[in-house]
């Protein structure tokens, strides 16, 4: 459904992901992971068609990832993207123009589960309340795949769980999503696959169960051998 | 639920229901949540929860009735062999433990009555 061949993208010298390949099925729930500067945000801004591949393409359904695909993709990057003047209210209609698969009725419900309420400032927000909005108003979309970057930064646990709920809500057997976090614990029990992403490569992506199953391991003990020492540098 | 990440997950879930059938808290023919919805209770991937249930089918604890969902199997015999299945598992645990420590198997049970008759007195 959603595929990166040989994707690489260099910003100068520098180069921030360097030839993954990774083909990524609906109907799972990934965790891609690995420290800051792995390449997670911008494997994910180039699926999301925010950032044009340097070379190496990336696909959605066989085609490449233009105006097309923003339709059934709901990315939400890590920093907030909202006007100062917007309320939550605003931020709702401001979605709901631009995505056909938008529902303010789900993104009040989730605004109210996120003890969020509409006429709230986003200038006045906290990060965990930032963080709160962009996922309600993320998940109010039904879109095929959705890509979170980094949506458990600056989130107290009791806010998490309610953040979990909705994610797990919004997944299905006609669903991709995609999460990115350096809180490996939090995605433990909730992706089916893990994906490393290692110094701009794919060190390897592990269905979790099987990496309990046949290697006594988990997805953070895993993480420790990738990055941690001893790990294959 | 608190989960041992190293153990998968899906076994864990199933340790769970089957303990809910053991003390009664599900009686046979209860009727399950859906995968989706155990998906959501227990905070874990919806394949997961569906692997949950093909196993508990697969072992007989459990039946799907097409498109009305997972029930706790109506078998008394089979529900009395979970009993003893788990019965059974925690015992070798107990008693490897123990003998890994050093126990004579006069000083096991000698303990075991011990601690069986304190916890009987504290329950009346």
């Amino acid at each position: 459904m959603l595929e990166s061949r040989e994707l690489t993208k260099k910003y100068g010298s520098k180069t921030a992901v360097d030839h993954v390949s990774i083909s990524l099925e609906p109907g799972h729930i990934y965790a891609m992971l690995g420290p800051n500067g792995s390449g997670k945000t911008t494997w994910m801004k180039m699926a999301g068609g925010l950032v044009k591949p340097t070379s190496g393409e990336i696909l959605y359904n066989g085609a490449p990832i233009g105006i097309n695909s923003k339709r059934d993709i709901a990315y939400m990057s890590t920093e907030p993207y909202f006007y100062n003047w917007m309320t939550a209210k605003d931020v709702g209609k401001y979605y709901q123009d631009f995505f056909a698969d938008f529902s303010m009725e789900r993104y009040h419900e989730l605004l109210e589960r996120m003890e969020l309420t509409p006429d709230l400032k986003t200038k006045a927000l906290s990060s965990g309340m930032m963080a709160k909005l962009k996922i309600a108003v993320t998940m109010a979309r039904d879109a095929r795949v959705y890509l979170l970057d980094e949506p458990l930064n600056g989130i107290d646990l009791l806010a998490r769980d309610e953040i979990m709920r909705s994610i797990l809500q919004s997944s299905g057997s006609d669903k991709l999503l995609l999460i990115s976090s350096h809180l490996v614990e939090e995605l433990e029990t909730i992706a089916d696959y893990a994906i490393f992403l290692k110094q701009s490569h794919l060190i390897e992506i592990v269905a979790t169960d099987t990496l309990r199953e046949e290697q006594g391991k988990s997805v953070a003990d895993r993480y420790r051998e990738i990055y941690g020492h001893g790990g294959e540098n | 639920m608190k989960y041992d990440n190293a153990i998968p997950i899906y076994l864990q879930v199933i340790r769970v229901i089957e303990r809910d059938i053991v003390t009664g808290r599900l009686a046979p023919g209860d009727k399950l949540p859906s995968a989706r919805d155990l998906a959501l209770v227990h905070g874990i991937n919806p394949n997961t929860a569906a692997r949950v249930y093909r196993e508990l089918e697969q072992s007989g604890v459990c039946f799907t009735r097409r498109g009305l969902g997972t029930f706790v199997t109506e078998d008394e015999g089979r529900i009395r062999a979970l009993h003893e299945e788990m019965a059974d598992d925690i015992v070798s645990r107990f008693v490897s433990e123990i003998m890994e420590i050093g126990m004579t198997r006069e000083e096991t049970i000698s303990l075991l009555e011990k601690r069986i008759e304190s916890c009987s007195k504290a329950e009346n």
